[in-house]
C-alpha cells in the first residue's frame, strides 16, 4: 500500500508526504476516496453539473484587441475571472467539497492568501451545507479586507494567523495543525498544487479543466495551438491547470511567471523556482526560499496570492526537466500592467494575473504576428482595487 | 546509550522521564542552564529541539520558543555546541523537522554524535515515505526514534516498530504539541495495541503537563515525554522548569 501511494505522489524526485504521522491514514483515505470518486459516474456528473450551472463553466476565451496590437501577436484570454467568485480557485474548491461530502466529512478547513481560495471555499461550503473554517494571515486580512467580509458574509469562520510572517505560509501551517487535530471529521481543502500527496496531483486534476477547455477553444478560434501559454505562479494551481492539457504538445511553450517582489537581487520576492533550492515545506519536497540552515525565508509580493516561499512540486519537476519556462516580474511592473491592462481591455485583472500580463508586455515583439499567446486570467482584480488605491497609483 | 538507559530503568522497575527543551530558548545562556537543570532534576533522556521556522507539528508554546530561538540565531550547529557545552550524562535526542537537518549536510548525524547526541527524531518524516532519507537516518550513528499516532492502524504500528531504534514515541492524542487538562481516553487501548506489535520501550508524549498526568501515563507506558509544560515554565524561569521536572519525577516514581 504505502510504496505505491508514495510513488504516485512524486513528480520525479519532488512531492512526497512529509507530514506528521497522524495524517498518514487521512492522506491514505483521501487517496482512495479520490480514486473511487473519479471512477464513479455519479460524482463526475455532479461535479460537471455544479461547474456548469453554479460556477459558470466553460469560461470564455476572449480576444484582446488592444493588448494584442501592443504585443504584435494575437493574445487570447482564458477568462477564469468570470467564474463565480472571480477566480480559478472555485474549480478546485467545488470538486474537493463534493469529495469531502462523499467522504462524510462535515467540516472544511482552508488556508488563504489573497482570500480568493477562502472565498471559493466559503462559497461551496454554504452551497453544500458544510462548516467552513479559513485560516488567513493577519497581514493578508489587512490587504484583502473585502474578501474577509465576503467569507464571513457566507457564514465561514475566518481565523487570523499571528505567527511568523502572518501571510499565506503561516496560514497554511495553521491549517495543517488544525487538520492534524481534526482529521477524523474534517477535510482540508488545500488551495493550490502544494502540500503532501495526493494534493498536488488532485488539485492539478481539478484545475486541468482550464487547459482542456482552452486547448479546444484555441483550436476552434485560432485554428491552431498557442505558441506560448502564460500564467502566474503562487503555489502554481492556475498555471498547472492551464498547462496540463498542453504538456504533451511539445511545440507549445509553457511559461510560469513568479513574483519578483522588490527585485530578485533584494531578496524580497516570491520567486522560489528562480531563486530557491530544493527542500521540504508543508508536506512536499520542492523548490523553496530558504537560508543555508534550512529555515524558510519570508517571501514578499505586492500580491497576497503570490506571496509564498514554496511552489508546487510538479512545477519543480517541469523546471528541472526543461518542459516549463519560469520567469519573474516585480511589484512595480505588475502594478503598471494592472493599470494599463484595465484601461486597454476593460478587464481589471487580479494583481496575481497582472504579473503574467506584465511579462507578456515586456516581451512584445517576441512572437510572430501569426503566433498566438494564451494567457490565463486567473482572477479579477476587484479584490485589489482598495489596496492599489491606498498605494496612490490610481486615486480612488 | 538510549537502550542501556531503558534497560536499567526497566531492571529498576522505573519509568523514563523524557524532557523536551528548545535549543536556544529563552536565550542561549538560560537554555544551557535549563538542560543541566533538567538533568539534575531527574530527567532520564533530554530531547533537544533544533528550531525550524515552520513547525507544523507544534502548538503555540513550542512554536513561540522556536521563533525566539531562531531570532537569537540558534542553528543546528548551535544546538550541537550547546549539547557539548552542557556536558550531560543522560542521553540526548535531537528533535526537529527534516529541512533543517538535511540542510546541515551529509555528515550532520556524525557531527551530532560527536557533539554528544544519541538519538534523532524527525516529526515530518513518517515511516516509508522517503526510503533514501530514512536509510540515511537509520544507518547513521544516532538511534532513529520513530513516531506512532493515535490514528496509526495496527499493521502500520508493527512496521514503524521495526524501523525505530531506542524507543517508540507514541503521540497521546490527535493534534500538535501543547498542554491539555485531561489525558485522551483512547490512550490505554492505543498503547495496548502498540504493545502487541512492538518490543521497543514506548514513551508517550503530547499533552502531558502535570504530575497527575505523569502518574496516570506512567502506569501504562515505559516513559513519558514532557515538552510544552517545561518550555512554558522555562519562559518564566529556569528554576520553575526545574521545579516542575522534580515534581514530575516524584510523581512518576511514586507510581
Ligand atoms: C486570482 C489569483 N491568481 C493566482 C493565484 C495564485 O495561486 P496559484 O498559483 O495556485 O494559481 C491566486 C491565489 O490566491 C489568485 O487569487
Amino acid at each position: 500500500m504505502t510504496a505505491s501511494v508514495v510513488e504516485s505522489g512524486r513528480f520525479g524526485a519532488f512531492g512526497g508526504r512529509y507530514v506528521p504521522e497522524t495524517l498518514i491514514p487521512a492522506l491514505d483515505a483521501l487517496e482512495v476516496a479520490y480514486a473511487d470518486a473519479l471512477r464513479d459516474p455519479a460524482f463526475v456528473t455532479a461535479l460537471g453539473d455544479s461547474l456548469r450551472t453554479y460556477v459558470g463553466r466553460p469560461s470564455e476565451l476572449s480576444d484582446a484587441p488592444h493588448f494584442s496590437a501592443l504585443i504584435g501577436a494575437p493574445v487570447y484570454l482564458k477568462r477564469e475571472d468570470l467564474n463565480h467568485t472571480g477566480a480559478h480557485k472555485i474549480n478546485n474548491a467545488m470538486a474537493q467539497a463534493l469529495l469531502a461530502q462523499r467522504m462524510g466529512k462535515k467540516r472544511i478547513i482552508a488556508e488563504t492568501g489573497a482570500g480568493q481560495h477562502g472565498v471559493a471555499t466559503a462559497t461551496v461550503c454554504a452551497r453544500l451545507g458544510l462548516e467552513c473554517v479559513v485560516y488567513m494571515g493577519e497581514e493578508d486580512m489587512r490587504r484583502q479586507q473585502l474578501n474577509v467580509f465576503r467569507m464571513r458574509l457566507m457564514g465561514a469562520t475566518v481565523v487570523p494567523v499571528l505567527s511568523g510572517t502572518r501571510t499565506l505560509k503561516d496560514a497554511t501551517s495553521e491549517a495543517i495543525r488544525d487538520w492534524v487535530t481534526t482529521c477524523e471529521g474534517s477535510h482540508y481543502i488545500i488551495g493550490s498544487v502544494v502540500g503532501p500527496a495526493p494534493y498536488p496531483r488532485m488539485v492539478r486534476d481539478f484545475q486541468a479543466i482550464i487547459g482542456r477547455e482552452a486547448r479546444a477553444q484555441m483550436l476552434e478560434r485560432a485554428g491552431r495551438l498557442p505558441k506560448s501559454v502564460v500564467a502566474c505562479i503562487g503555489g502554481g494551481s492556475n498555471a498547472m491547470g492551464i498547462f496540463h492539457a498542453f504538456v504533451p504538445d511539445r511545440e507549445v511553450e509553457l511559461v510560469g511567471v513568479e513574483a519578483a517582489g522588490h527585485g530578485l537581487a533584494t531578496g524580497q520576492h516570491s520567486a522560489s523556482l528562480a531563486q530557491g533550492t530544493p527542500g521540504v515545506l508543508h508536506g512536499a519536497l520542492s523548490y523553496l526560499l530558504q537560508d543555508d540552515d534550512g529555515q524558510i525565508y519570508p517571501a514578499h509580493s505586492v500580491s497576497a496570492g503570490l506571496d509564498y516561499p514554496g511552489v508546487g512540486p510538479e512545477h519543480a519537476f517541469l523546471k528541472d526537466s526543461g518542459r516549463g519556462t519560469y520567469v519573474s516580474v516585480t511589484d512595480d511592473d505588475a502594478l503598471d500592467a494592472f493599470g494599463q491592462f484595465s484601461r486597454m481591455e476593460g478587464i481589471i485583472p487580479a494583481l496575481e494575473t497582472a504579473h503574467a500580463i506584465s511579462w507578456i508586455m515586456a516581451n512584445a515583439g517576441r512572437w510572430a504576428p501569426d503566433e498566438p499567446v494564451l494567457l490565463c486570467v486567473s482572477g479579477r482584480g476587484d479584490k485589489d482595487v482598495a489596496q492599489v488605491a491606498e498605494m496612490g497609483i490610481v486615486p480612488l | 546509550m538510549i537502550t542501556q538507559r531503558f534497560d536499567s530503568l526497566r531492571a529498576a522497575g522505573r519509568r523514563a522521564l523524557v524532557c523536551y527543551a528548545t535549543a536556544g530558548h529563552p536565550d542561549r545562556a538560560r537554555s544551557l542552564a535549563l538542560l543541566q537543570g533538567l538533568e539534575a532534576a531527574g530527567a532520564d533522556v533530554l530531547e533537544v529541539g533544533v528550531p525550524f521556522s515552520d513547525p507544523v507539528a507544534d502548538g503555540p508554546v513550542i512554536q513561540s520558543s522556536s521563533q525566539q530561538a531562531l531570532a537569537h540565531g540558534m542553528t543546528f550547529e548551535g544546538a550541537l555546541e550547546l549539547i557539548t557545552e552542557a556536558k550531560l550524562s543522560v542521553p540526548v535526542v535531537l528533535f526537529s523537522y527534516l529541512n533543517p537537518i538535511v540542510a546541515a549536510g551529509p555528515d550532520a548525524l556524525h557531527r551530532a554524535r560527536a557533539a554528544g547526541a544519541h538519538g534523532v527524531l524527525v516529526t515530518d518524516l513518517p515511516v516509508g515515505e522517503d526510503p533514501e532519507r530514512e536509510a540515511w537516518f537509520g544507518a547513521g550513528p544516532l538511534d532513529f526514534v520513530r513516531l506512532v499516532a493515535p490514528t496509526t492502524p495496527r499493521d502500520r504500528m508493527g512496521l514503524i516498530a521495526t524501523h525505530g531504534r531506542g524507543f517508540v514515541y507514541l503521540i497521546s492524542r490527535l493534534g500538535v504539541t501543547g498542554m491539555q487538562d485531561e489525558i485522551s481516553t483512547s490512550l490505554p487501548s492505543t498503547l495496548a495495541t502498540l504493545r502487541e506489535v512492538c518490543t521497543l520501550p514506548i514513551c508517550v508524549g503530547f499533552g502531558i503537563s502535570t504530575p497527575a498526568h505523569a502518574r496516570q501515563v506512567g502506569a501504562l507506558a515505559d516513559g513519558i515525554v514532557v515538552g510544552s509544560a517545561i518550555v512554558r515554565a522555562a519562559e518564566r524561569s529556569v528554576d520553575e522548569a526545574v521545579a516542575l521536572t522534580r515534581s514530575l519525577r516524584a510523581a512518576l516514581d511514586e507510581g
